[in-house]
This record gives C-alpha cells, sequence and structure tokens, in this order.
C-alpha cells in the first residue's frame, strides 16, 4: 500500500463530508487524514484526503468519488509536485530549569511558542509529517502534555490553480 | 445556493404562450428540463406543498404512488386537487416502491413515490436499494418534521436522507420552500441522466407550509455532474479492430441495453459482427431469444452454451454489463483466455470487477452506433473473420447441453412448465415481473424474451416480495399490456397486499403463484450444500398441507379473482381463463412440486467451467478443446 494525497472540490453545501467520509467507509477505504476548508471561491469548499491505498482501488475509489453530485473534482497531488502542510500543537512542560532547552528546540524547528505559563509552554509548528515528527522526537524527554495535529492540507507548485479549471469546466457545460 | 446563472422567471404570471422557450442548454436532450406546462403558473405565489404538486406536474408526472401521514400530509392537500397526478394509495410504503420501478420500465419515465417522514419512508429503503442496484429512473419524496423538530428525535422523525445516502444516486434535505422547483427539476434530471438511479428528495413539513414563489427553472446547472454519454473514438476503433480480428467473440450484453434503450443498435452490432450473444438476467429481451446468435443467459444458472462462450471466448465486448459475481461465478478464473472490451455509462463500472483492455465510456446508444461503421470499415479493409468453427463449438454445446427440466417424480407439476406456458400463451408482447428465487430463473430461462422491457425482475438486490408492486406499476405505465406477475409463494406473502391497491383502482394483474409450498431457492441450497436438512424453509401453503395461507380464498378477500391448478391438465386452460379476464386483478394458485430445482447450475465461488448440467452432470471441456 502506498499513500495518496486526493485534494477533492466540492460543492459547499450541508453534509458533503458525510458522503465523502462515508464512502471511503463504505467501500473499506482508510483514511489517513483529512481537512477541509474554504476556497477562493465562496460556493466551492476544498477536501484534503490522504489515504493508504494501492493504485488499483484508488481508481476505484476516485472513480467512486467522482459519481457523488456535490463533487466537482478530484486530483491527485504528487509529494514532489506539490506542497504538504500540517499543524501541530503541542504543549511540553517547560519549568524554569529546562525552558531555555525547549525553546532552543523550538528555533532549531522553526516554530513558534503561543501560550505560556510557569510550568508549560504551548508550540506551534506546521510542516510536512517528518519534520513534525522528528520535532515532537526532540520534545518528547522534556515531557508532552497534549497534542493537537490537523490533517495534512497541500496545494500544487507552480502558478496553475484547479479551482478555476474546475469552475471554467463547470460553466461551459452550463 | 446555487453557482451560476439562475434564469429569472418570465414576467406575468400564467402566461399561455406555445412559442418554445430559449434553451439554455443544448447538450442532450436530458439536459434540457420540460418547460412548465402553461397551466403551472409561473412566479405565482403558493404555498410549499403547492409548489411541490407543480413541480412534479412540471417534471412530466403522471402517477404518484404513495401514501400519506403526519409529515406529508400538506402535499396530499393540493394533490387532491390536480387534474395532472393520478395518486395511487398503496397499502404500504415498499409497495410504492417497486410499482414506480415497475412504471419506470414500461412508462419509459421517472417512476414516482411518496411516503410520510419516519416509519413511511424507512418503509421505502427496501425499494430505494432496489432501484439502485438495478439503476431503475425513480423519484422518493418524503416528508420529513419541520425544520425546527429536526434533531430532536421529534415524532416518526428519522434522518432518511442519512439512511439513503449510500443507495441513492443522490439526495436532499429541503427545509426552505423556495428551494422545492429547482430540486425537484435536479432530481428528475439526475435520476433519467447518465446510469439512471433513485434520489430521494425529504421536505421537512414546515417548507410545504410556508408562502413561496413557484418557479420552475429552465434548465439544470449541476457543477459537479456531467455525465459522458459521447464515446472516445480512438476506443471505438480499438474495438472494431478487435471485434473484426477475433476467432471467439463473445457480445456479454448487461442491463445497460435496456436502459440506454440500444436494442436496435445492438440487432444491428450482432448481424453485422457474426458474433454469440449473452443476455444477463438484466438484458433479457435486449436482443430477442429468437435470434439464431443469442445463446440466452450466463451466469450462475445460465444456459452451458452462454457460460461455456464466456470461458472459452478470446475477445468479450462487454456491453452496459458490471461482471457481477452471479455471471462471473469466481472471477479470477472468467474468461480466462479473453481480452475485454468494456463499454458503459458508468466510469466506475470499468475495471471494477475485471482488467479492462479497451475501456469505452458512453451511452451505450451512441457507443454502438460510432461502432458499426468502425466494423464496417475494418471488414472493408480485412474481410469479415471466420467465426465458423467457433459457431460449431457453439452449436455442439447448444445440442447436447440445451435447456430443459424433467418432470418431478413426485408426480405433481412442473414449474419449469407452468411458466413456459404463461410465456408461450401471453406471447411476447405481455409483460413478465418476477419475484426472487427459483420461478425467477426459470422465468429468465423458459419465457422467450422478444423485446426489451418486457421483463422485470430484481435482479441485483433480489428482493423478495418485489413482483406483485412492480407488476401493479408496470400495468399502470402501460395499460395496454398484459401484466404477468411471476412470483413465488415465499415472495408472495410478502408484498400480496397490493392486490387491494391493484383490485380498487383497476389494475388487473395476473399473478401465477408458483407454490412450491417453500423457500424454494434456499431449500435447494439446503438440498444441494447441507445435506438436506429443510431449516425452515417450509411455508406449509402447497398441496397436502394446511395451507395457510390459502392463495385463492386470499385472492378472494381482496377482491381478486382466484383460481387453483394442479395438474399438467389444467395448465393451459388455467391461463386461459386468466388470460380472458381483464376487469380484475387475477391470482392462480399454481401448486408444483417442491422438489424441482434450478439446473444449469454454477455453485456459489466456483469457476464457471465446473457448471453442472443437472445434478452430478458436467460438461466434459475436454473433449471440445
Amino acid at each position: 500500500m502506498t499513500r495518496h494525497t486526493l485534494s477533492v472540490l466540492v460543492e459547499n453545501k450541508p453534509g458533503v463530508l458525510t458522503r465523502v467520509a462515508g464512502l471511503f467507509a463504505r467501500r473499506a477505504f482508510n483514511i489517513h487524514s483529512l481537512a477541509v476548508g474554504p476556497t477562493e471561491h465562496d460556493e466551492i469548499s476544498r477536501i484534503t484526503v490522504v489515504v493508504d491505498v494501492d493504485e488499483l482501488p484508488l481508481e476505484q475509489v476516485t472513480k467512486q468519488l467522482n459519481k457523488l453530485i456535490n463533487i466537482i473534482k478530484i486530483v491527485e497531488l504528487e509529494p514532489d509536485a506539490s506542497v504538504q502542510r500540517e499543524l501541530l500543537l503541542v504543549k511540553v512542560r517547560a519549568e524554569p530549569a529546562i525552558r531555555s532547552h525547549v525553546l532552543e528546540v523550538v528555533q532549531l524547528f522553526r516554530a513558534h511558542v503561543v501560550d505560556v505559563v510557569p510550568d508549560a509552554v504551548t508550540i506551534e509548528a506546521t510542516g510536512g509529517p517528518g519534520k513534525l515528527e522528528a520535532l515532537l522526537a526532540a520534545l518528547e524527554p522534556f515531557g508532552i502534555r497534549e497534542i493537537v495535529q490537523s490533517g495534512t492540507v497541500a496545494i500544487g507548485r507552480g502558478s496553475r490553480s484547479i479551482t478555476d479549471r474546475a469552475l471554467e469546466r463547470a460553466s461551459r457545460s452550463a | 445556493m446555487v453557482q451560476g446563472p439562475h434564469p429569472a422567471a418570465p414576467a406575468g404570471t400564467g402566461r399561455a404562450s406555445t412559442a418554445p422557450r430559449p434553451q439554455a442548454v443544448a447538450a442532450s436532450p436530458a439536459d434540457v428540463v420540460r418547460p412548465a406546462p402553461a397551466l403551472v403558473g409561473q412566479g405565482e405565489e403558493v404555498t410549499g406543498a403547492q409548489s411541490i404538486v407543480r413541480s412534479l406536474e412540471a417534471a412530466g408526472v403522471d402517477t404518484v404512488f404513495g401514501i400519506p401521514g403526519g409529515a406529508i400530509l400538506p402535499t396530499y392537500d393540493p394533490l387532491m386537487d390536480s387534474k395532472v397526478l393520478r395518486h395511487i394509495l398503496v397499502r404500504h410504503e415498499q409497495g410504492a416502491g417497486h410499482a414506480a420501478e415497475g412504471y419506470a420500465y414500461t412508462s419509459g419515465k421517472v417512476g414516482v413515490c411518496m411516503a410520510t417522514s419516519g416509519p413511511g419512508a424507512t418503509n421505502l429503503v427496501t425499494a430505494i436499494a432496489d432501484a439502485n442496484m438495478d439503476s431503475v429512473p425513480m423519484v422518493a419524496i418524503t416528508g420529513q418534521v419541520g425544520a425546527s423538530m429536526i434533531g430532536t428525535d421529534a415524532f416518526q422523525e428519522a434522518d432518511i436522507v442519512g439512511i439513503t445516502l449510500p443507495i441513492t444516486k443522490h439526495n436532499y434535505l429541503v427545509t426552505d420552500a423556495d428551494e422545492i422547483p429547482k430540486i425537484i427539476a435536479q432530481a428528475f434530471h439526475i435520476a433519467q441522466s447518465g446510469r439512471p438511479g433513485p434520489v430521494l428528495v425529504d421536505i421537512a413539513k414546515s417548507a410545504m407550509q410556508a408562502r413561496t414563489t413557484f418557479t420552475w427553472p429552465e434548465s439544470v446547472d449541476l457543477p459537479g455532474y456531467h455525465p459522458v454519454t459521447k464515446p472516445h473514438a480512438k476506443q471505438i476503433r480499438e474495438a472494431a479492430r478487435l471485434l473484426a480480428t477475433a476467432r471467439r467473440p463473445v457480445l456479454y450484453v448487461g442491463g445497460g441495453a435496456v436502459r440506454a434503450g440500444a436494442s436496435a443498435e445492438l440487432r444491428r452490432l450482432t448481424d453485422a459482427s457474426g458474433a454469440p450473444v449473452v443476455t444477463t438476467l438484466m438484458a433479457r429481451g435486449a436482443l430477442p431469444d429468437s435470434h439464431p446468435q443469442n445463446l440466452g443467459m450466463p451466469g450462475m444458472h445460465g444456459t452451458v452454451p452462454a457460460v461455456a462462450a464466456l470461458q472459452k471466448a478470446d475477445l468479450v465486448v462487454a456491453l452496459g454489463a458490471r461482471f457481477d459475481d452471479r455471471v462471473t461465478g469466481k472471477l479470477s478464473s472468467f474468461a480466462p483466455h479473453a481480452t475485454i472490451v468494456h463499454a458503459d455509462i458508468d466510469p466506475a463500472e470499468i475495471g471494477k470487477n475485471r482488467r479492462v483492455d479497451v475501456p469505452i465510456v458512453g451511452d451505450l446508444k451512441e457507443v454502438i452506433a460510432d461502432l458499426l461503421p468502425e466494423l464496417a470499415r475494418e471488414h472493408m479493409q480485412h474481410g469479415k473473420p471466420d467465426l465458423g468453427a467457433w459457431w460449431r463449438q457453439i452449436d455442439d454445446w447448444r445440442e447436447t447441453f440445451p435447456l430443459g427440466f424433467t418432470e418431478p417424480e413426485d408426480g405433481h407439476l412442473a414449474p419449469q412448465h407452468v411458466i413456459r406456458r404463461i410465456g408461450e400463451i401471453a406471447g411476447p408482447e405481455a409483460v413478465y415481473v418476477a419475484g426472487v428465487g427459483q420461478h425467477q430463473m426459470w422465468a429468465a430461462q423458459f419465457i422467450r424474451y422478444e423485446r426489451p422491457n418486457a421483463w422485470l425482475n430484481s435482479g441485483g438486490l433480489g428482493t423478495m416480495g418485489y413482483s406483485v408492486p412492480a407488476a401493479m406499476g408496470a400495468k399502470v405505465g402501460d395499460p395496454s399490456r398484459t401484466v404477468w406477475s411471476i412470483d413465488g409463494d415465499g415472495c408472495f406473502q410478502m408484498t400480496n397486499q397490493e392486490l387491494a391497491t391493484c383490485a380498487i383502482n383497476n389494475i388487473p394483474i395476473k399473478v401465477a403463484v408458483i407454490n412450491n409450498s417453500s423457500l424454494g431457492m434456499v431449500r435447494q441450497w439446503q438440498t444441494l450444500f447441507y445435506e438436506s436438512r429443510y431449516s425452515n424453509t417450509d411455508l406449509h401453503t402447497g398441496h397436502g398441507t394446511v395451507r395457510i395461507p390459502d392463495f385463492v380464498k386470499l385472492a378472494d378477500a381482496y377482491g381478486c379473482v382466484g383460481l387453483r391448478c394442479e395438474t399438467a391438465a389444467d395448465v393451459d386452460a388455467t391461463i386461459q381463463r386468466a388470460m380472458e379476464i381483464d376487469d380484475q386483478p387475477v391470482v392462480v394458485d399454481f401448486t408444483v412440486s417442491r422438489d424441482a430445482m434450478v439446473w444449469p447450475m454454477v455453485a456459489a465461488g466456483v469457476s464457471n467451467d465446473e457448471i453442472q448440467y443437472a445434478r452430478g452432470i458436467s460438461p466434459a471441456w475436454d473433449r471440445e478443446e
């Protein structure tokens, strides 16, 4: 099985996420991560879904997704031709004695401290899965108290926009 | 809100214009929403309920099968005043759903059913799933509790949109009355275009009661829905080249050929290619059974020639078929030597089960129309292929393994004989609607189908109880045709309450209960695979039993004519008698042998090479190699 990142453009309507997630579950595909958000067009939302799946079943799930009426377009983003990022918020123990060591790690990973209390700091970091894993490994010895992590979001490199082309096609056929 | 320009209603209301409206979409007829009839006041202020009724009228609906209840009640009031819509009050919502399916087959239109919220809606679920599996165009309208009550576990609340998400082509929840015409227009467009299927529109009671403006849209704008109908020229050329050069080709025709209305084209392709044709359970009648190249049905209970031809083929051209497990048997050994051309309107079917060499996405009518000139060109250049050896082999199979049956040893009626005689006496212009089980297979095998849409059954979902309500819908969809429900005693007891609907609404269907006093197909499997241990398959309806219920008395109680036939000598006269009654539904209790089995058979999960012509008798393939 290999990891694939799909960008799914959908109509911004209630229940669309359920349709997409339900389809993955129904066809026994495991979602590794999922992120939903608005796009530059009010009427279109973008779902980034990362799945572990072989090539042939991926083709089938893509075709099944395309059958959903509210789905406008599906693009697979290759790792080399796209920028892929996750957001991590992590709360780490940081008593005065060790705080400077924690902050050193933060600087090293170009992360930020977004909240400070006497005995802990909350760190924000973005990056690919590899970088965030490394950051967590580096913070581990200090004592990690809480982690929250977003699904991957991804965008193709270069000047072309997948939303523009999707909209053009929609308006041409209308 | 929807994207793109939304055409405004023409100024003025109730404008009786004869001039055609400008069409916003010219792509295909399916994209164009039927212009609202003049009697429907465009831009008129109405209630949401009135808007529903007018939208259905504008969508070209003339028949609705349904049952009222609390949440749909506001809609039933203006429905009473409609001069266009005939509402047929069924006795169970499942009956409404199957009736809508049967209606869709014989009328060529979208079938419509209606139910209230909660249990009304959930009772539709089986029929919706059935329509989804067999690609039947259907729109289901359900009432929902008021918008402010949704999510509170209100009385008769069920999340029917959530429940039917995996079994509809699409579904909607409407809480804003202004959206009713647009969404109903979309529902009909989606249900009947591309690969047809069921669409559910769940409408909150509060939206039915709200004031709104009725504005029927002139076109449907769905940015994510653009079914491909025109096939790719390069793939068509490749398919033609293969078909012109194959030595052992088979056309594997599925239900898509019936849905696409591609029978005439299929006939031309059959004649032009000279190839043998197999018609799946869903495609019976797509090519006339009398056509010499028609080998009949493939699959688990297919004919030996049809099954064998696929197993030995060097080219399989699948036309609107989906390589279902009941056709392929063990998938890895299905048609092992064949190059596969697969044409279907649904891209997701192509390569789903079997790896495909030449994929063709398109409407089958257009696919075959494009294929014909390319095939002719190939024949001109390279001559027609010599299929003589292939046909000699096939004809040998046909001669050695014709469809047949043996007379039951218990002296009771042979069910196959009854079904064959119904087909011969009622003829090819009649409509035959089966339930699910042994009688369904015999009806697929022993009735000769000469035209599409003469054979209705629940193929994909295998819904027992389909027959009586679907036959009712079929008769309403085309009252001029004789409609025979070929049902089993098990199936019949699941939905026979619709006999009341038939009797009261003057829908004179004919029901042949092939009564073997048991759940016959399950019993057959128990005989073959469970050492004849008959666990819970005895129904006590046949000869020598308590006969509960007595189907003749039951027919009588429902205002139908009840007949019984128990001997071979009476079969023809009983069928003739049923054929003569055309002002009342007729139920014939044919009490048949319970030991009759469906042959040929490929056991579940084994290779089609292991087909048994009769119990313990398998063709010796090596002899023909």
